[in-house]
């Protein structure tokens, strides 16, 4: 089982990511630079968090022409796991593979704090070790996380039980003052069609070991572990 | 000067076809229009031998302004200590570097971005933290943290004048924008630092930015030239005509119309400066780079003499090779530009490939711009015509240095209380709505909103952030798995106590930003400051300068805490009013095993809650100090005289009434000056030796595991900290407090005295916790319990605070933010 973290310039999360894979899940690990088409035959492709080619314009928008990303597609269209956190959340709906949009938050302000988020679903790649409804510790820390979609794309991600993660209080209450950003029905991360491609802005990466202040993060990657070695 | 001709011809002058810079028409206004004075004038004829350049002029301009040379401070900053076992590098690099052990070193600097950031706050701001960045990662360190300092002019309506509140909540806004804004890109981890208000920082904000890196001991790379015939390199972003003259502009007072200065302010890109950096590390692996210096203040022109001038020898540079992102500048403008994220690098010959294919490959300029030659001189070309030839010292070591006259300082204060000031010491108040005024202050309230914009998580090393006593960061790779090293880290300044007695008011920054590092049971090592002051021109200034100096260095001496880098700012007045004297200090400390880290919260209910607090030098000598402390049952103790009696009762006749240390101490109160409106006296007293034995104290409690938390008296006194350590967790407390500490009760629960700290312990811990402490001379007294959801808190069994957590953290949680909402509705 080999993991691999891409790298556009700009990429400020791509050693966390790495480093939970390497030193936590103890599984290989490469970075992916983002002009290049091969993807070095890994099992998994993590989209880390950061400013890749500095956001401007949008966020994401320049990414998504990346060499690296045309690979990714074609990855994810063949079934590979594909996991983006934060900013790669954002570069994965600029890309397509993922419905919906990202836009700046409600309070028009960064956020960086510890939320809560409750499983939607078990039925995945990346929520597998989780219990549905079991309610995560895991830090947000971006300015564009205002999940928006449209009425159709909603009912379709809710339908097919394709949202992942929703903002909550600490007792798995949906509520708003427990969404920080804005975000459409609370949606913190989604999941497409083929359930091998999860977006979602919080970062498990921030939050895979309790020394930093939560390890709930960790069992997402231990789910992709997991799917992985009884693939 | 070493190189330089003593007088007359330049030694350029004796090589064949050689013509000298075209001089310019030097003008008395002219001269004043770069800051320059007749005897510094007349300086720049000397050293050069001739009529200078307008591009050498204006050289001179920047390197002798008071924020490249240090000209007015110079002298006395060579009192400050500077040197321990663990410092690898001292002052006069682009950071200071201390040996954290297990090969590596960390690189951590404090540096002032004030001008730029009242004329333009969000940008001026953002290029104070992309400066102090480079001044890291160009000594080959990664940025690990960083923090500021931020002092701004009120934000309650009503407290001032209805637009200057506007303003400052415009510069509140743009600053704190700026800084989350450049640090969130770059990638690195805010871990908050101090947000302060005073009404002399109207008009006059303070943004001093702290930026720590690490590095492996054997990797360190400086800023300086070697290697005749080696290629310069020019790396980063395209020069342009952004923050010509920022330095000069930083060492002049501000007049109306200095909003007009905003040219003079630089943009900053930091995508271009996370670029940068990857490219930056990267390329010094390839060992082909021979030393790097950044492009900050004054440029092109400051790295290329100081580079030189370190290693004793010259750059040869052309222009015309310089990447540039306008057309038609002239020499003039391109040595003087401060466009940001740009570096200048000597490498080896024969290797500049190895080093010009990795900024290629990161997309960056990276452009052969000169050579190394063996004169100690600055040689810029432009269009192949020589344009500015300058021996290096000159505009270096030799710069001039000024012993300005240092006159008196007394802050017009009184020592007592006013007599209004008095009646209310004496009458009966109700304590828990002072404290909820209290925590509404603008300095006691949550900084929440400040620091949730700034990434405080990035590069997963965050074990405590923003909020506590001081951050903590893991560092990977380090120590046992799982049980990392960690450095801990505080900045501290208090200007008000600093007004007061700014020798006494240095000690005390010093202490608390030590004692803010020691709490989170690190070993504070070394220490960065940033003077920030008004015109060094004033005697008096001169007297506040001086002294703080002064109180840093004998500080930091006992502290063991030398100095080992940091930054003056000087001519920090508006219309002719200066800032109160206001030096900020870094403190860095090292925690052996970052896990045993304490927080400054209440962790657990059921708790004790101890206070601790030095014994009283003049008590010894006294052979029952060496007995562990028992304190007395609190109900043993005999009861004080409460009164403060207004001063025509206080005394009988003949004996002139004598204010207590307490009382006078009080008056420097957030208390004081918050509750009653009134500043008095002087600040507390401070015993250095007893600070550092607590600092030894705490790091005992932390690494045997003694203690859950621990926090300081600070602003506020008790009746704040048990408040701040209760929020967190909603883990309230009750609390009898120790009447061994007051003459009078408000004193007891408001009064900030120094080296006195709360901690949190299991109950089976407090006898170990007594004697260690007793044994470091400290008191210690258990004063209650943690637990419930209500702060509770008596003297002799007479409750005087009582209200639930919940209702004061609403307070304090929600003061900041609505003080900058508040908009005027005429």
């Amino acid at each position: 089982m080999k993991f691999g973290v891409l790298v556009f310039p700009g990429s400020n999360c791509d050693h966390d990511t790495y480093n939970v894979i390497s030193e936590i899940a103890h599984q290989p690990v490469t970075f992916l630079w983002h002009d290049s088409e091969d993807l070095q035959n890994v099992d998994a492709v993590l989209v880390p968090g950061g400013f890749a080619y500095g956001d401007y314009l949008r966020t994401g928008a320049i990414a998504r022409f990346s060499p690296v990303m045309q690979a990714v597609k074609r990855f994810a269209d063949a079934g590979g796991i594909v996991l983006g956190i934060c900013n790669g959340f954002q570069i994965l709906t600029e890309s397509g593979l993922l419905p919906g949009a990202l836009m700046r938050n409600a309070g028009l302000k960064y956020i960086c704090k510890q939320v809560h988020l409750r499983t939607e679903t078990t039925n995945s790649l990346f929520t597998n070790q989780l219990t549905k409804g079991e309610v995560l510790q895991i830090p947000i820390g971006h300015m564009e996380g205002n999940y928006y979609c449209d009425a159709e794309t909603l009912h379709q991600l809710e339908s097919e039980d394709r949202i992942a993660f929703r903002y909550c209080t600490p007792k798995g209450e949906i509520t708003r003052e427990a969404n920080p950003n804005g975000s459409l029905e609370n949606i913190a991360g989604i999941l497409n069609a083929g359930r091998n491609v999860l977006g979602m802005m919080p970062h498990p990466d921030r939050s895979s070991e309790k020394l930093l202040g939560s390890a709930d993060g960790w069992k997402i990657f231990s789910s992709m572990v997991n799917a992985l070695a009884t693939r | 000067m070493t190189t330089a001709p003593s007088s007359g011809q330049s030694t350029g002058a004796n090589e064949e076809n050689y013509v000298a810079p075209t001089p310019a028409t030097v003008t008395p206004e002219l001269l004043a229009q770069h800051s320059i004075t007749p005897d510094e004038y007349e300086r720049i004829l000397t050293a050069l031998g001739r009529v200078p350049s307008l591009t050498e002029l204006g050289i001179y301009s920047v390197m002798w302004s008071e924020h490249c040379s240090y000209k007015s401070s110079k002298v006395h900053l060579k009192r400050l200590p500077t040197k321990s076992g663990r410092v690898v590098q001292g002052p006069g690099e682009n950071a200071g570097i201390i040996d954290v052990g297990d090969g590596w070193a960390c690189a951590f600097k404090i540096e002032s971005h004030n001008h730029p950031s009242y004329i333009e706050p969000h940008q001026g701001a953002a290029t104070g933290v992309g400066g102090i960045l480079r001044d890291i990662f160009t000594m080959g360190a990664r940025p690990l943290a960083v923090m500021d300092s931020l002092r701004f002019g009120p934000i309650q309506r009503g407290s001032q004048a209805d637009d200057l509140v506007s303003k400052n909540h415009s510069i509140v806004e743009g600053v704190v924008s700026g800084i989350a804004g450049y640090g969130n890109c770059f990638g690195v981890p805010n871990l908050g630092g101090e947000t302060k208000f005073e009404p002399c920082y109207s008009g006059n904000p303070l943004v001093n930015a702290f930026a720590l890196g690490l590095v492996k001991i054997d990797e360190i790379f400086y800023g300086k030239a070697a290697g005749v015939g080696n290629p310069v390199i020019y790396v980063g972003a395209k020069t342009g005509r952004d923050g010509i003259h920022g330095a000069t502009m930083a060492s002049e007072e501000f007049k109306e119309g200095s909003e007009q200065k905003r040219p003079n302010v630089q943009v900053g890109d930091p995508f271009m400066e996370k670029l940068l950096l990857e490219a930056c590390l990267e390329a010094m692996k390839t060992g082909a780079i021979v030393g790097i210096q950044d492009m900050g203040a004054a440029g092109l022109t400051c790295s290329t003499c100081e580079m030189g001038a370190r290693g004793g020898v010259g750059l040869d540079v052309e222009l015309d090779n310089v990447p540039q992102r306008e057309t038609g500048m002239n020499s003039y403008e391109i040595m003087l530009s401060e466009s940001q994220e740009r570096m200048l690098l000597v490498a080896e010959k024969g290797r500049e490939k190895e080093v010009l294919d990795v900024f290629a490959k990161w997309g960056l300029d990276a452009v052969i711009v000169g050579t190394v030659k063996p004169e100690s001189r600055l040689r810029i070309r432009h269009h192949g015509v020589l344009v500015a030839d300058i021996p290096n010292e000159s505009l270096t070591d030799d710069a001039p240095i000024y012993h300005r006259p240092v006159g008196e300082w007394s802050a017009p204060v009184l020592v007592e209380p006013s007599d209004d000031a008095q009646v209310a010491l004496s009458e009966p108040r109700n304590y828990t709505a002072d404290l909820r005024k209290l925590l509404a202050s603008a300095n006691v309230s949550s900084k929440r909103w400040v620091h949730e914009q700034y990434d405080t998580m990035v590069q997963t090393n965050t074990v405590q952030g923003p909020g506590g006593e001081g951050g903590v960061m893991r560092i990977k790779g380090t120590g046992m798995p799982r049980h990392e090293r960690g450095l801990a880290m505080a900045l501290d300044g208090n200007s008000l106590w600093c007004y007061l007695d700014p020798k006494l008011g240095a000690m005390h920054a010093v202490a608390e930003a030590a004692r803010k590092v020691a709490l989170t049971g690190a070993t504070p090592v070394a220490a960065t400051n940033c003077l920030n002051f008004g015109n060094p021109e004033k005697p008096e200034i001169m007297a506040q300068l001086s002294a703080a100096i002064d109180g840093i260095a004998e500080a930091c001496t006992a502290l063991k805490t030398p100095i080992t880098g940091g930054n003056v700012s000087l001519y920090n007045e508006t219309r002719g009013e200066g800032i109160y004297p206001t030096p900020v200090l870094g403190v860095v400390g090292i925690l052996d095993d970052v896990t045993k880290a304490v927080p400054a919260d209440f962790q657990r209910s059921g708790e004790a809650i101890l206070l601790l607090w030095p014994i009283p030098r003049a008590e010894e000598p006294n052979p029952d100090l060496k007995v562990p402390f028992e304190p007395l049952p609190i109900s043993q103790y005999p009861l004080p005289a409460l009164e403060v009696k207004p001063r025509d009762e206080a005394e009988p006749e003949g004996t002139e009434a004598e204010t207590s240390a307490d009382l006078i101490a009080f008056g420097s109160s957030e208390f004081a000056k918050v509750v009653l409106g009134s500043i008095w006296g002087r600040p507390p007293a401070l015993d250095l030796a007893a600070e550092a034995e607590l600092h030894n104290l705490l790091g005992i409690l932390a690494h045997k595991k003694l203690i859950s938390s621990a926090r300081d008296l600070s602003d506020g006194g008790i009746a704040v900290a048990l408040a701040e350590s209760a929020f967190s967790h909603g883990i309230g407390a009750t609390v009898e407090q120790e009447p061994a500490l007051m003459a009078n009760p408000l004193f007891g629960v408001f009064a900030e005295p120094a080296s006195t700290v709360i901690v949190s312990a299991k109950q089976a811990n407090i006898s170990e916790i007594q004697k260690l402490a007793s044994e470091s001379n400290y008191f210690s007294a258990r004063i209650g319990a943690t637990g419930g959801d209500r702060l509770e808190l008596s003297i002799y069994g007479d409750p005087v605070i009582s209200a639930s957590v919940a209702e004061l953290k609403e307070v304090w949680a929600s003061a900041l933010e609505s003080a900058l909402h508040d908009e005027v509705t005429a």
